[in-house]
């Protein structure tokens, strides 16, 4: 271990690299914020390198840390750490952030800087809340991330994106102000925002269950969990592709994570309680939205509902109680990460020529686009969960982990498989086989350079993932373990 | 100097801005060819220098003077720099817009001066009589500068509108001073507080008192129900004008309410918390309602003002929980950083609308903001911080107002009222994001470039940048707050 600051780099690199992008101003100058941008993206990204190098997976204990007080009078510091669960999502939102930049390149042309900035600020806070050890830094994090997101989606949004910015901004923000009153009621209880005290401080029956609704609010909008899922089929359908991969691969993530990081050791018992009802949502989400989805005729709602069916699949993980499920929600976060940003980029290439993005509107793209056509299959299949991809690995383990609690969860767990499949390939097979359905598909042209560039990238990372997924679980396992032991043994006191 | 003229030694400041107050006085009556400048010069310099002596005098000490009438404590001095900074600022913003209107005249400036005496006198006073006359010395001077546009039909109805409200306003404060009055038999805050608490005083008339007080109390922040005023004053009045009403007299209230209520009705705390309370929520409600289908933005911000006067509120109501007063501290700093926070906020979103405000053209449409980012890049950004700072959204210092009020009121155990504020917030949140909206994701109608001075575009640069730093690094002003209230006059 070493004395350099990585998680703070990780934050503030790409923070301060939007801030320069930002300061190369008007459009004239977007070569020169195109450069600043994939140079600080690609900086950003090798600072988390040596979180991985050098993180020891055999301790559940957090590593990395840094602590520096920041709010004297309530004790809140600037403490940052990562563990076995957040590790892979710093990594993966680092990442991202450099095929944002690269898939933005030639595509945006008006107001280049902001856009690039966006997506940067962004990068960088939404790693400050992965890394977040303290409550009132995590909640900053959290809800600054919204702003850039929020502009993102408005600037250079459809044509209906005023409504899904605002939608998704309000939505959200409802939601983690309800968290801010749980926060600040843990701190009077407690005398800290430190989350790993929380994690301590007993808690009564009832606190649990109040404190735990507001999670599960706070939460299940961001993830986002059946009922409160409507606003993300807007926002990303009005999102330009650069919104769309990084609400999808990123910013559902943050809900999920808030689960593993807050609810379940926090408020184990409540957790016990009401495991059944996020079990529930969740069987909902991958069923109902499943079917959902098998209607859509707008290839982004499409993936979009897909989204929330596999984000259905992470919560139920978490409320399974048991480190299969646990664990395979976990890989199924990342792997998710990969194959919706891989999705939503394979949409936006083709976006980029046609203007549309009506199924409808296409057929046999593999005549004019063999190679884009040979990337699309693959992480379409890894979207259904074939065996071999990455997102077979998360969505089986779930499914065993449901098996041990119960046949009938398995079960209807286990129909994500025939409905992802339908929609997938049904919608795959409208798009990219058959005969070329008119002059627009004839005249397409195949993926350049910069395009395959980033499609490999994600091919790699899907293919890796799924052959050979023992890097990411190898890390997670102790800090899983000790969540669950954490959860199991409750904060209530023994009855007399 | 101690020795020479011990009384007056806690009072330089407001000595020195009264005597300063008579030099502007005489030259705008004798010396009208340069009166212009020079009075603006001349106040500008006052207020630095009242800000100098009282940064010097600044320590954890009390000092009471005049026989008791006047009370220097860390408390006040805080305030009273927030003032003078208020003010100053103010009048920078103002400057251009009052010289385009042929406004800019001594008259703005004396006033002006006056406005801040009385301010300073109703922060320092511990006599129910001296925070009435720096009251009505506030009040008057901003009646006259509310209607200082005389040739216009909307100003003289503002402060027409605000006159005779304000007048009843301070009708009821000082009817429920003369109860107390008469239940205590003292004028004199200590005194007072010591009858109250003592339980020698009539309770019937000290609480018929108390209702008065805190209505008039309520009528000076602006929030439900006595807020009649403010939307119409804001939007009537030159926005020079408003940046001055809509600042530093909201502290300036705060200072009168910890004063009469913390300061002298400490011991009927259960009382006006209730009543606070109800008021809280109400503003709350309606302020961020109301807010939402408002076309002008100084309406908007006027009733955003009376949601924020509610959150304030919520500290100076959470001070004493089941007859516990340790939280009375850390309560009351939250509010005072609530209303410092919220100086800040409105200062630089009044400087922006002076800012886009041309010469005969009044930027108070909403509309007018359209596209802002088109026109300048960096005004919109910092018209984007101060939004989402009042939305309370961090890294912005309005997020941390927001979580120590609510922190205070979870605390006191209001967990009723925590939660109406924050679903109000969501719903408040709609109006200013509609304003960045209108910025960022619409283009500009009016593609002028922005005329402003120097001197503006520099300060309003600055303030937002302060809210963005502060919202930063916070501890130290919340530090500050809560020292303020430790060693106060009101913590014995």
């Amino acid at each position: 271990m070493t004395d350099i600051p990585f998680l703070s780099l990780a934050i503030w690199i790409p923070i301060l690299g939007g801030v320069l992008t930002l300061a190369t101003g008007p459009d004239v100058n977007a070569r020169m914020a195109r450069t600043v941008a994939l140079l600080s993206a690609l900086l950003g990204f090798v600072v988390t390198l040596p979180l991985y190098a050098g993180f020891d997976p055999n301790t559940a204990a957090m590593q990395f840390v840094e602590m520096r007080p920041w709010i004297d009078r309530f004790h809140v510091a600037y403490h940052l750490g990562i563990d076995g669960l957040s590790l892979w999502f710093v990594l993966l939102n680092a990442f991202i952030t450099v095929l944002v930049v690269i898939a933005g390149w030639q595509v945006v042309k008006v107001r280049v800087a902001q856009y690039m900035a966006a997506f940067l600020i962004m990068s960088g806070l939404m790693n400050g809340i992965f890394a977040a050890l303290d409550g009132v830094l995590f909640y900053v994090f959290f809800e600054a991330s919204l702003i850039p997101l929020y502009l993102v989606i408005g600037v250079w949004g459809g044509p209906n994106r005023v409504y899904a910015a605002f939608k998704f901004f309000l939505f959200t923000l409802a939601g983690s102000l309800l968290m801010l009153l749980a926060l600040i009621y843990l701190y009077n209880v407690s005398g800290s925002f430190e989350i790993l005290v929380w994690h301590d401080v007993p808690l009564a029956r009832h606190v649990q269950s109040m404190i735990f609704f507001a999670f599960l609010v706070a939460f299940g909008v961001k993830v986002p969990m059946w009922p409160v899922h409507t606003w993300l089929p807007d926002a990303h359908v009005e999102a330009p592709t650069g919104g769309s991969v990084v609400l999808a691969a990123i910013a559902l993530k943050l809900g999920a994570y808030g689960f593993v990081r807050f609810s379940l050791p926090i408020v184990p018992d409540a957790v016990a309680t009401y495991a059944p009802l996020v079990i529930a949502l969740s069987l909902v989400a991958v069923v109902y939205i499943g079917f959902v989805a098998l209607v859509q005729t707008d290839m982004k709602k499409l993936v979009a509902y897909s989204s929330i069916a596999h984000m259905g699949f992470v919560t139920l993980g978490f409320f399974l109680g048991n480190s299969l499920g646990v664990e395979g929600a976990l890989v199924q976060m990342i792997s998710h990460g990969f194959v919706s940003a891989a999705m939503f980029l394979c949409i936006g290439v083709l976006y980029d020529r046609m203007h549309s993005r009506q199924i409808a509107d296409y057929g046999g793209v593999a005549n004019t686009m063999p190679k884009f056509a040979a990337f699309f299959m693959l992480f379409a299949m890894a979207n259904c969960g074939l065996p071999g991809t990455s997102g077979f690995v998360g969505e089986f383990t779930v499914i065993l982990g449901a098996m041990k609690l119960n046949f009938w969860v398995a079960f209807l767990a286990a129909t994500t498989l025939v409905l992802g499949a339908a929609y997938t390939l049904w919608m795959y097979k409208r798009v990219v086989f058959g005969a070329v359905a008119n002059e627009k598909v004839a005249s397409l042209t195949d993926i350049g350079g910069r395009e395959f560039l980033f499609l490999a990238l994600l091919a790699i990372c899907v293919l890796a993932m799924g052959l050979y997924p023992f890097p990411f679980t190898e890390t997670m396992h102790v800090s899983v373990d000790e969540l669950l032991r954490h959860v199991a043994a409750g904060k209530l006191p023994p009855p007399l | 100097m101690n020795f020479v003229v011990p009384d007056f030694y806690p009072a330089t400041a407001e000595i020195f801005l009264a005597a300063m107050t008579l030099v502007v006085m005489l030259i705008t009556a004798f010396a009208r060819r340069v009166a212009r400048n020079l009075s603006y010069a001349l106040a500008q310099t006052t207020l630095l220098v009242a800000a100098f002596i009282t940064l010097f005098t600044l320590d954890i000490g009390v000092d009471h003077t005049f026989g008791g009438m006047f009370v220097r404590d860390l408390l006040g001095g805080v305030m009273k720099l927030v003032v003078y900074v208020a003010v100053m600022v103010a009048l920078v913003y103002g400057r251009g817009y009052l010289a385009a209107r042929k406004l800019d005249r001594p008259e703005f400036f004396l006033l002006t001066l006056l406005a801040t005496l009385g301010m300073m006198v109703m922060i320092t006073a511990n006599h129910l009589l001296v925070l009435y006359i720096g009251l009505e010395m506030m009040s008057l001077s901003l009646y006259a500068l509310v209607a200082f546009n005389r040739d216009d039909a909307r100003s003289t109805e503002a402060g027409m509108k605000y006159f005779v409200l304000g007048a009843l306003a301070s009708g009821l404060l000082l009817y429920g001073m003369s109860m107390v009055y008469g239940a205590t038999g003292s004028l004199e805050l200590p005194a007072v507080a010591n009858a109250v608490f003592q339980h020698s005083a009539n309770r019937a008339v000290l609480l018929f008192g108390l209702v008065f007080l805190v209505g008039g109390i309520s009528f000076k922040l602006g929030v439900v129900p006595f807020h009649m005023w403010v939307p119409d004053v804001y939007q009537g009045a030159p926005t020079a004008v408003t940046l001055i009403v809509a600042s530093a007299p909201k502290l300036a209230g705060l200072a009168l309410a910890l004063r009469l209520l913390v300061g002298g009705m400490y011991g009927l705390a259960f009382h006006w918390q209730t009543m606070l309370m109800l008021v809280a929520a109400a503003s709350i409600v309606l302020g961020n309602l109301a807010a939402l289908v408002q076309h002008d933005i100084r309406r908007m911000l006027a009733y955003s003002g009376i949601s924020h006067m509610g959150f304030m509120l919520l500290g100076l109501l959470s001070g004493v929980a089941g007859g516990n007063a340790d939280l009375a501290a850390g309560a009351y700093s939250s509010a005072l950083f609530y209303g410092i926070a919220y100086a800040l906020m409105t200062l630089a979103a009044f400087g922006m609308v002076t800012l886009l405000s041309g010469a005969g053209f009044d930027a108070g449409n909403i509309e007018d903001f359209k596209g802002l980012n088109r026109r300048s890049p960096w005004f919109a950004l910092m018209m984007l911080f101060v939004m989402f700072s009042m939305a309370g959204i961090p890294f912005f210092v309005g997020f941390f107002a927001k979580l120590v009020v609510l922190q205070s009121a979870i605390a006191a155990g209001h967990l009723w009222i925590a939660i109406l504020a924050v679903v109000m917030s969501v719903i408040g949140a709609y109006y200013y994001l509609r304003v960045v909206k209108l910025m960022y994701f619409d283009e500009p109608e009016n593609t002028a470039p922005i005329v402003a001075g120097g001197e503006l575009r520099v300060l309003l640069s600055v303030n937002a940048l302060a809210i963005a730093a502060l919202g930063l690094m916070p501890g130290a002003l919340l530090d500050l707050c809560l020292q303020a209230l430790r060693t106060s006059a009101l913590a014995g």
